[in-house]
């Protein structure tokens, strides 16, 4: 069944905090195979001017996946196929990199919702801010429900 | 990066992504969709078989920019489609993605814009892929 056109503009309620740590980065840039120091090392991190190690960019994946992905997928108004759901696109707008020691909150927000050739196309944006309301980043994609063959 | 001319090639970065490479990412980035560690679930859907995450393939054309970049936190803005998916077969070969990027020129705002490119098997697996980012103090 097509997703519903009504869930456009609706947003689900803030998340809780979510503490980013240093391991979770180190695992993070472990598993694409990024050796970049500022990933790992506290002090080649404050050299470049940040206050802790800083993640990889792509790193809001935890928080997407946890948060803005969870919220759609475990909605069942929406009743998304999760099996059938694939990646179209991926966007981040960073107004500084995510960084050891900040507590981030997702607010997710379906953008848009279309049918083509029997595929849904689902796009998620998720604002990703400080415990104070300060934005670190927008992540945005668009998901594409499989047509079931 | 010391000089902007645009038009110039940045070295490519290879990749070799098997499955417990997926695997690992599936742990780390908190991804946890069959479709990439399950051959059941991927052929039902009507894959070829397990595919490799997107954003694993987005994350290595983010180390690349890193590198052509000459720092960790040069990126503003970094956006990706993902043209066609990337089997990983089960095997000890896995498959391998190329990422090459050229330097577009510079925007409005002192910025740079790469254009960037992901291969696999020579067919291209991101498309309209793009990195904004700063330029490094001197």
């Amino acid at each position: 069944m097509p997703l519903d056109p009504a869930f456009v503009g609706h947003s689900y309620p803030r998340s809780e905090l979510y503490q980013i740590g240093r391991e979770k980065i180190r695992e993070f840039a472990d598993a694409i195979g990024d050796p970049h120091p500022m990933y790992r090392d506290v002090d080649a991190a404050k050299a470049a001017g940040h206050l802790d190690v800083i993640a990889p960019p792509t790193f809001v994946m935890v928080l997407f996946n946890m948060y803005a992905l969870a919220a759609i997928v475990e909605d069942p108004g929406l009743g998304l196929d999760y099996d059938r759901m694939v990646h179209g696109d991926m966007s981040f707008k960073f107004v500084r990199p995510v960084r050891a020691g900040d507590k981030l909150a997702v607010t997710t927000t379906i953008d848009g919702i279309m049918s083509r050739a029997g595929n849904d196309f689902l796009t998620l944006r998720a604002d990703i801010e400080t415990e104070e309301g300060e934005r670190v980043v927008t992540a945005s994609a668009q998901l594409v429900v499989r047509a079931a063959a | 990066m010391t000089e902007i001319t645009a038009g110039t090639e940045l070295p490519p970065l290879d990749v070799r992504v098997r499955r417990a490479d997926l695997v690992r990412y599936a742990g780390a980035s908190l991804d946890f969709n069959p479709i990439h560690w399950n051959d059941r679930v991927a052929e039902d859907v009507g894959l070829p078989g397990v595919i490799a995450h997107g954003m694993l393939t987005m994350a290595l054309a983010g180390r690349a920019v890193a590198t052509w970049a000459g720092a960790a936190d040069a990126v503003v803005d970094f956006s990706v489609r993902f043209s066609r998916p990337v089997p990983v077969p089960d095997d000890d070969e896995g498959t391998e993605i190329e990422v090459s990027g050229v330097l577009k020129g510079e925007t409005e705002d002192g910025l740079t814009q790469i254009d960037i490119t992901a291969t696999c098997h020579g067919e291209k697996v991101l498309s309209q892929a793009r990195a904004i980012v700063r330029r490094q103090r001197a």
